[in-house]
């Protein structure tokens, strides 16, 4: 149990360390976003993607700036930008929150966003390639056809479930943060 | 195919960070103060992500120290190599979802184990390339906005991996066979 305890408190540190080293990144890749957003760019990329976009974040109007910051951070994840693609996606959340609401409770935009996010659509696994090369494989790259395939099913069950769920999960009858939030009793 | 992709992964952040703020000077954005008062939301967010990031290191941490890992490996080993994953893959489909160093560390064993081209080695590495960090995700993304019910996005979540998981052993199976 001692080296349980040990762990604990260990890791609280290192969650703390961690989140000082993303401050970092986070601050570069938003500040590049918001050059990007001034300039008219983040906008033309979520007009690009605009079909895609309708189908699976059907509830944010299609000039609202959370689908830039959601197809930057598609993007990113995509080419295997792993650190930019966090800040792009906690923009993108944020943005959704904007259009949320329940607050505390998630939306069905930012559950897809969510569901799509803890499935892979990289590209190229390049750590896991790095591995095999290392591991004196004759052909280190063989995987990423199949791995590519494999992400596909992935993302399509994310999709689709985080959809297909939602009516399962129905939302707080009311806005938590109404007005008239203060009185007794839970949803009618 | 692969050397290009290689050279888009190496090329895209270097062109990304000088061609953006080039563009935007084209179109008369003041670069520098857009740049100041995007990264301010930075740290914001950052400070707000601790919370929730604690709980799931300290979790994870105690997961593993604990021995209750290997425990749950050892009793689920008899019934997934039926499914087609060895008791050596075993491990990563546990750890996966929780941590992308530790899933690394699984790969690496079964490679060195088992030999790249093996069947095990093949799935992992597959397995590995083809799903996510989960629970980190979940963790950062929601907590970032405050959000503590998650309604359908963890179920969607742990669908997807296993949707992945399940197709990895299907493609590698009939790509490479067993």
């Amino acid at each position: 149990m001692a080296e349980v305890t040990a762990a604990a408190l260990e890791s609280a540190g290192r969650a703390v360390t961690f989140a000082v080293a993303l401050a970092g990144v986070l601050a570069l890749w938003l500040g590049l976003m918001k050059v990007a957003e001034e300039a008219g760019l983040v906008r033309l990329l979520a007009r690009a993607f605009r079909p895609v976009l309708r189908r699976l974040f059907p509830s944010v109007p299609v000039d609202h700036p959370a689908l830039g910051a959601i197809v930057m951070n598609v993007a990113a994840n995509a080419l295997g930008l792993g650190n930019a693609a966090t800040p792009f996606g906690l923009e993108a959340m944020r943005r959704l929150e904007e259009l949320n609401p329940h607050r505390g409770t998630a939306s069905d935009a930012q559950a897809m966003l969510v569901a799509i996010n803890t499935a892979s659509v990289q590209i190229v696994p390049a750590s896991v390639i790095a591995l095999r090369a290392a591991a004196g494989s004759a052909a280190p790259a063989e995987i990423l056809g199949p791995t590519l395939l494999a992400s596909l099913c992935g993302v399509t069950a994310a999709a689709l479930s985080a959809r297909l769920l939602a009516p399962l999960f129905p939302p707080p009858a009311r806005p938590a943060d109404a007005p008239s939030a203060d009185a007794p009793g839970g949803p009618a | 195919m692969r050397a290009a992709l290689d050279a888009i992964s190496a090329w895209a952040v270097p062109l990304l960070l000088a061609g953006v703020p080039l563009l935007a000077v084209a179109r008369r954005v003041k670069v520098f103060p857009a740049f100041v008062e995007g990264a301010k939301g930075g740290f914001e967010t950052a400070v707000r992500v601790i919370p929730p990031l604690v709980a799931v290191f300290v979790a994870l941490g105690m997961l593993r120290a604990s021995g209750a890992m290997d425990a749950a490996a050892a009793a689920l080993a008899p019934v997934t190599d039926r499914l087609g994953i060895p008791a050596s893959v075993l491990p990563l489909v546990l750890v996966r979802p929780l941590s992308g160093g530790a899933a690394l560390g699984v790969v690496g064993d079964v490679l060195r184990a088992e030999g790249p081209q093996s069947y095990a080695g093949r799935l992992a590495s597959v397995m590995a390339g083809s799903t996510e960090t989960t629970f980190y995700v979940l963790a950062v993304y929601l907590g970032a906005v405050g959000v503590t019910r998650y309604r359908q996005a963890l179920s969607a979540a742990l669908l997807a991996d296993l949707a992945g998981f399940a197709a990895a052993v299907v493609v590698v199976t009939w790509v490479f066979g067993r």
